[in-house]
């Protein structure tokens, strides 16, 4: 029966929307988190997704190889941002550098507010989906009654 | 004068699987909303519903002669899925519009609802027809 798959889809997309968020969440948090140098400094921390067709969430492909109806999220890994650090020039911040020099984070706080919205809607979309999925299966379980 | 399940039920039964189908493809799009590089998918619950009538009513089967050939027409309901046209399309080459795959996704339900509905008063018309009440 193909609503049980359903839920395992949500259930994929609400993991990684999970994630997304949690990577959102150390962002948020260190943005601030100053660093007397360009090596040990936070980078903004992004999850990369991607569909997961074949074989997807253990279940094996029962049906032909070339129906791919149900595809989950799987998160492939989580990637540090290349965007350019900032720099302040604060001599007498305890972590400047020799130069006066103090790095900060290249987290974008606005960005990263938008891409927390942006989660929390999808993961509620999913929940939605499984809920009504449910309510279909409990459905189901009282056919003839 | 026997009681044939094939006939009593109807076409409930192939609508329920239908539905069930398109609810596991519109999830998938759902859950994918922000996967980059995804397209969306769906597929024509009408055209499918014909084909799939067609075929339990035996028309559109074709004779095998040999034993090689293989069986068409068969029961698994084959749907032909397509990709949907973006109308917003996003630069990361998504094109799950959110808003229009959750209202496919509640009509659906609502419309496998119904089908259900319609199937369980055929099962109580046959348990009466049974208990001759």
């Amino acid at each position: 029966m193909g609503l049980n798959r359903i839920i395992d889809i949500a259930g994929s997309g609400m993991n990684a929307q999970s994630v997304r968020l949690n990577t959102t969440a150390s962002n948020i948090a260190n943005a601030e988190s100053a660093s007397s140098s360009a090596e040990t400094v936070y980078r903004g921390r992004h999850a990369v997704f991607a569909a997961s067709y074949n074989n997807m969430l253990g279940h094996p492909d029962t049906r032909s190889a070339g129906d791919q109806s149900s595809v989950g999220v799987s998160v492939l890994g989580i990637v540090e941002s290349d965007a350019p650090l900032q720099m302040r020039y604060e001599p007498n911040h305890p972590l400047a550098d020799e130069k006066g020099y103090v790095y900060y984070p290249n987290v974008n706080v606005v960005e990263e507010m938008t891409n927390m919205i942006s989660a929390s809607r999808s993961f509620q979309v999913n929940v939605e989906v499984m809920n009504t999925t449910k309510q279909m299966v409990q459905r189901v379980l009282t056919l003839g009654q | 004068m026997a009681i044939n399940f094939q006939n009593a039920l109807g076409t409930y039964e192939t609508a329920l699987r239908l539905r069930s189908q398109r609810a596991e493809i519109l999830s998938s799009n759902l859950a994918n909303a922000d996967t980059p590089n995804y397209k969306a998918r769906d597929f024509d619950f009408h055209a499918a519903m014909q084909s799939a009538m067609r075929t339990t009513e035996g028309k559109a089967g074709l004779l095998t002669t040999q034993d090689r050939h293989i069986e068409a027409g068969n029961s698994s309901l084959g749907v032909d899925l397509q990709y949907r046209t973006p109308t917003q399309p996003s630069i990361d080459g998504n094109t799950v519009d959110e808003h229009i795959e959750h209202a496919a996704f509640m009509e659906n339900s609502l419309e496998f609802q119904t089908a259900f509905t319609l199937l369980n008063s055929r099962f109580k018309g046959l348990l009466s027809a049974i208990r001759g009440e």
